[in-house]
């Protein structure tokens, strides 16, 4: 098995004004293979900081980090990033896009009608065909965030790497593409790490809940295995009395456990 | 009916309004003395020099079409110079900080000098007229292009670098696909000031260095004392200068995202 990740002891600290800030401490996590993992916490919990540091963007400042037995020394095409508000290039078409990262990874070693064709499937698998030739401000929020899971898709990743990349949405959409992303992710059995501040998204999506605690110097509290079988489906869930403890469980963590004191 | 009504009473009328009194003003203005000429003996004479504006006389005396292509030559060519330098300057000193604080104290210090002051130096070094107005071109336009320049690249979103880091570009294609298109809008907003300083610049250029050109014309049309085609020249250096912000704001246009 070769798609997977490991944190063994990390710690990050950022150099300020006011003297080094720890964001993270003691971070153990493994990823195995096909796992689906959210990173939930209150703001400035660290959880983009530790997404950031799987991605290569940072880089700890103690400990180690693997993916697939190699040390993460920066970011790779091995770990494809969707980011929060989608960071289309605005003068490509959607095609363009996602093809500026296909031709990074296979340009090497594949014809031009290869890597159309990986472009082309790319963009199929959102449903997006039909926007291939259109420029990002000519499409939805929504799509535009499926043009971004398409392109970090289209590497062939060994993680995916998605930091809020609902947020900025609402909810019909997010609820949507949160379906389409349940069927993308077992059809392509990827590895993902997610970011959110939505417990829903949170039970509904993983295998299991990384809850950080608060910052600074934040980690992880706990970590809730969602035992729900698959494909999961939102309507059946409603009624469900496991997913309903699960997300008590995430909630009770989160406004107990790590109550925010009053701002 | 009403949508061709509406169209002139928003879009037409107005700006006729304003023409029709700039002319009622200037006629008033004329009538009080005999120097001023008024639109009508202007209108007059304009009709007699554009009848013909590609005559040639030996080098003092040509059409005003060759007077206004050998300015729009000099500037086309000072200002060609200064992107070709000005250009890839702004991009070495928006991407290279080090050089940023090298050059801002040089730039910031010549700057706000008025181009017509390098006439001399460019006379001296060139010894002769018209590199030397070329020169005075090129070095008002380059300021603004290295400026904006330099800006679009600092303003370079820090989610466009991401996307350059995560997915691993070359070099040539962060260049190519990403800093290049994000600093267009701005490169081209560096050329559109340039081209205006440029313009604005060389009337007073040719009237120093003489030669062909509209500036210089200008100027012998003073010593021979007909203001009529001083007012033309004011006329047509102002709508050759529009023409030139039209055609970039239309440029600009199609690179805005």
């Amino acid at each position: 098995m070769s798609k997977y990740v490991q944190i063994e002891n990390v710690q990050m600290m950022f150099g300020t004004k006011q003297g080094p800030f720890i964001a993270l401490r003691d971070i153990d996590l493994k990823i195995d293979p096909g796992e689906f993992i959210t990173l939930i916490g209150h703001s400035g919990c660290g959880k983009s900081t530790l997404l950031n540091l799987i991605a290569g963007l940072l880089l700890p400042t103690d400990g180690v980090m693997l993916c697939a037995n190699r040390e993460i020394t920066g970011p790779g095409p091995d770990r494809g990033v969707v980011f929060q508000n989608h960071s289309l290039l605005p003068w490509l078409t959607c095609f363009e896009n996602v093809h500026l990262a296909v031709e990074r990874v296979f340009g090497a070693t594949e014809s031009k009608a290869q890597l159309a064709q990986r472009t082309n499937d790319a963009l199929e698998l959102v449903h997006l065909t039909h926007a291939a030739q259109k420029l990002p401000h000519e499409i939805s929020g929504g799509m535009k965030q499926r043009v971004g899971i398409a392109r970090a898709l289209s590497m062939q990743p060994k993680v995916l790497l998605m930091d809020e990349p609902f947020g900025a949405l609402d909810a019909l959409t997010r609820a949507h593409l949160q379906d389409e992303l349940m069927k993308i992710v077992a059809d392509t059995q990827s590895t993902v790490v997610m970011v959110t501040h939505d417990v829903d998204e949170a039970v509904l999506l993983s295998d299991r809940i990384v809850m950080m605690t608060n910052g600074p110097a934040a980690t992880i509290g706990e970590i809730l295995t969602v035992d729900l079988p698959k494909p999961r489906d939102r309507l059946a869930l409603a009624n469900d009395a496991r997913y309903h403890s699960l997300r008590g469980a995430v909630l009770e963590f989160l406004y107990q456990k790590q109550a925010r004191k009053a701002a | 009916m009403m949508k061709i009504k509406s169209f002139f009473a928003e879009h037409l009328l107005p700006p006729a309004i304003g023409i029709g009194l700039f002319i009622l003003a200037w006629s008033l203005i004329a009538q009080t003395g005999d120097n001023l000429p008024g639109p009508l003996k202007t209108w007059d004479s304009a009709v007699v020099l554009f009848s013909d504006p590609f005559y040639q006389n030996g080098p003092n005396d040509q059409g005003i079409g060759w007077n206004v292509l050998a300015s729009l030559g000099r500037v086309g060519i000072g200002f060609g110079l200064a992107a070709l330098v000005g250009i890839p300057l702004g991009f070495l000193i928006g991407r290279v900080d080090f050089l940023n604080k090298m050059s801002a104290p040089v730039v910031s210090m010549l700057r706000p000098v008025s181009p017509l002051a390098w006439l001399p130096i460019g006379l001296l070094v060139f010894n002769a007229s018209n590199p030397a107005a070329i020169w005075v071109i090129f070095i008002s336009s380059i300021w603004p292009m290295i400026i904006n320049t330099a800006m679009g690249v600092r303003q370079l979103p820090q989610d466009y670098l991401n996307v350059a880091r995560v997915l691993n570009l070359s070099e040539w294609k962060v260049f190519a696909k990403i800093l290049f298109p994000a600093t267009l809008p701005y490169m081209l907003t560096g050329i559109r000031l340039a081209i205006g300083t440029a313009w604005l610049v060389i009337v007073a250029a040719e009237m120093l260095t003489g030669g062909v050109g509209i500036g210089f014309w200008v100027w012998d049309e003073w010593n021979n004392l007909n203001v009529e085609h001083i007012i033309i020249a004011i006329f047509v250096v102002g709508i050759v200068g529009l023409l030139l912000e039209m055609m970039l704001i239309q440029i600009a246009k199609r690179f805005s995202y």
